[in-house]
């Protein structure tokens, strides 16, 4: 039985997609644009001027509190006590077993952390996250909130001119804005691997702002297809896809993700297990894989040994818009996880040869503070 | 010389006991830039509603059905090089293979033209 539209529910730009000729599809509980005019001219678009993407089926949500930071570092191995504020970090939602729940953002936005989740997981992540925390802090889920990412070279550009300010913010930077009376909170971040922003506003002002920046010459609206393109070339992993609950840290090559305080503090939510494999005793490890010849290789697929046996899995493949080649995610034994090393993948009993390489594929051009 | 349509959106054109087989363009408009055919070997024995072909696009790859049965007796070389043709010419240059029919009367199941555009035009 194919799903019936009805069940998801409306983001507030859905509208707006749809007048923009937007094919939606269900993802993540809500109808969301798949594409507008095309996965390859808008993956293109992206990495040459700007993309603008609604990413409002996030979870947005605000931890306030005395010792928020510290509270939050129970159930995360990043160094979220030590983050300044109008800085954002990278982190993971543990279980109690060292598991990824999730990959999250946080922002330290001075008397409260904001923090980004994924739309899947969300309900999910609160229930855990109320569960974990003292009951002295407080966290909100903020529905009525929509999130606009503004990736590509350009988007600076057309963003300063709606709101000049925001250029100053460097790579994984935030700060409070606004423009034309409506508060923006905007973040130097995004998941193309381009420089850009993530903009954070009252639902019923999205419309607003989307129209004035898809007005510029150099902003387009960009679909999820795309979306997902992009991430792959630059190494990001897709939650549910190339990690989950079975997963750890280390596996999943998010090492950096374990900041070095709380390596030797050792105090988060399945510690033990999670720093056991720290840095490089895993079993298996995600890598990315270079693929031979024209045809992608699809999540599922499996990693086999020269006597056929499975000894590992796709979990993203696609075909990348930039370099013109197939590539892939794949879960491989870590004795075989060095670039470079040769791998077998099976797709429906098609053995194709590929080649562990090096991410991101595509080379990040985030915009860093460069160091004094 | 007579062109049939399937409701999994191909298209199938009979001359004599040949039939060439295709996609739709209203197929390609939704698979999107296709990046990837797999057509079947030469030789091969189709069974009506076999897994023919993949279509891969940048995302997802996609199952072509074999709309009838028959042995593949060429395949459009062309989408090794160019598989961009099914986007740009699906029911003419970018058809996909060649079999030799076993079994005409399956034909009769199939859409017409006008069937097919009546039925794209309720989706």
């Amino acid at each position: 039985m194919s799903e019936t539209i009805e069940n998801f529910l409306e983001l507030p730009l859905g509208d707006w997609h749809r007048g923009l000729g937007a094919r939606m599809v269900p993802f993540a509980g809500y109808e969301m644009p798949v594409q507008y005019e095309g996965v390859m001219a808008e993956h293109i678009w992206t990495r040459t001027e700007a993309g603008l993407f609604d990413v409002s089926h996030m979870g947005q949500l605000r931890l306030s509190g005395e010792g928020a930071a510290e509270a939050l570092e129970k159930i995360t191995p990043g160094n979220l006590s030590a983050l300044a504020p109008g800085k954002i970090r990278y982190t993971l939602l543990l279980s109690q077993d060292g598991g990824i729940l999730d990959d999250l953002m946080v922002t330290n936005s001075g008397d409260h952390l904001n923090l980004v989740v994924n739309g899947a997981t969300k309900h999910d992540d609160i229930a855990y996250l109320r569960d974990q925390l003292p009951d002295r802090l407080t966290l909100d889920h903020l529905e009525d909130t929509a999130l606009l990412a503004l990736q590509g070279p350009k988007a600076e550009t057309a963003l300063a001119r709606l709101v000049p300010d925001a250029a100053k913010l460097y790579f994984m930077e935030a700060g409070s804005f606004e423009w034309n009376g409506i508060p923006l909170g905007i973040s130097r971040s995004g998941y193309t691997g381009e420089d850009g922003f993530e903009i954070s506003l009252s639902a019923g002002q999205a419309v607003a702002l989307a129209n004035a920046l898809t007005q510029m010459d150099e902003v387009r609206p960009i679909g999820l297809g795309a979306r997902d393109s992009l991430r792959l070339e630059a190494g990001l992993p897709l939650y549910g896809h190339d990690m989950n609950a079975d997963i750890l840290p280390v596996e999943a090559n998010l090492s950096f993700a374990l900041s070095k305080a709380r390596r030797e503090e050792g105090n988060f939510a399945g510690a033990e297990r999670v720093l056991a494999q720290y840095p490089d005793k895993a079993d298996k490890k995600r890598v990315g894989l270079f693929v031979d010849g024209r045809q992608p290789v699809r999540e599922g697929a499996t990693v086999i040994d020269d006597s056929g046996a499975t000894i590992g899995i796709v979990t993203s493949g696609g075909f990348s818009p930039t370099l013109q080649r197939p590539i892939a995610m794949a879960y491989v034994p870590m004795n075989r996880s060095e670039t470079g090393s040769a791998i077998t993948v099976e797709q429906r009993g098609r053995k194709i040869a590929c080649t562990v390489a090096d991410m991101p594929f595509v080379p990040h051009h985030y915009h860093r503070k460069s160091k004094p | 010389m007579s062109r049939y349509f399937t409701d999994e959106h191909e298209w199938v054109e009979v001359e004599g006991d040949t039939a060439t087989v295709g996609v739709t363009d209203y197929a390609q408009e939704q698979l999107g830039d296709i990046v990837f055919v797999e057509v079947p070997e030469v030789g091969t024995e189709l069974e009506q509603g076999d897994d023919a072909a993949v279509v891969e696009s940048v995302k997802a790859a996609s199952d072509v059905y074999a709309a009838v049965s028959g042995e593949v007796i060429e395949v459009n070389e062309a989408l090794e090089d160019e598989p961009g043709l099914v986007n740009t010419s699906a029911e003419e240059d970018g058809w996909f293979f060649r079999l030799t029919l076993s079994d005409k009367e399956e034909l009769d199941d199939l859409m017409d033209e006008k069937a097919y555009k009546a039925f794209v035009d309720g989706l």
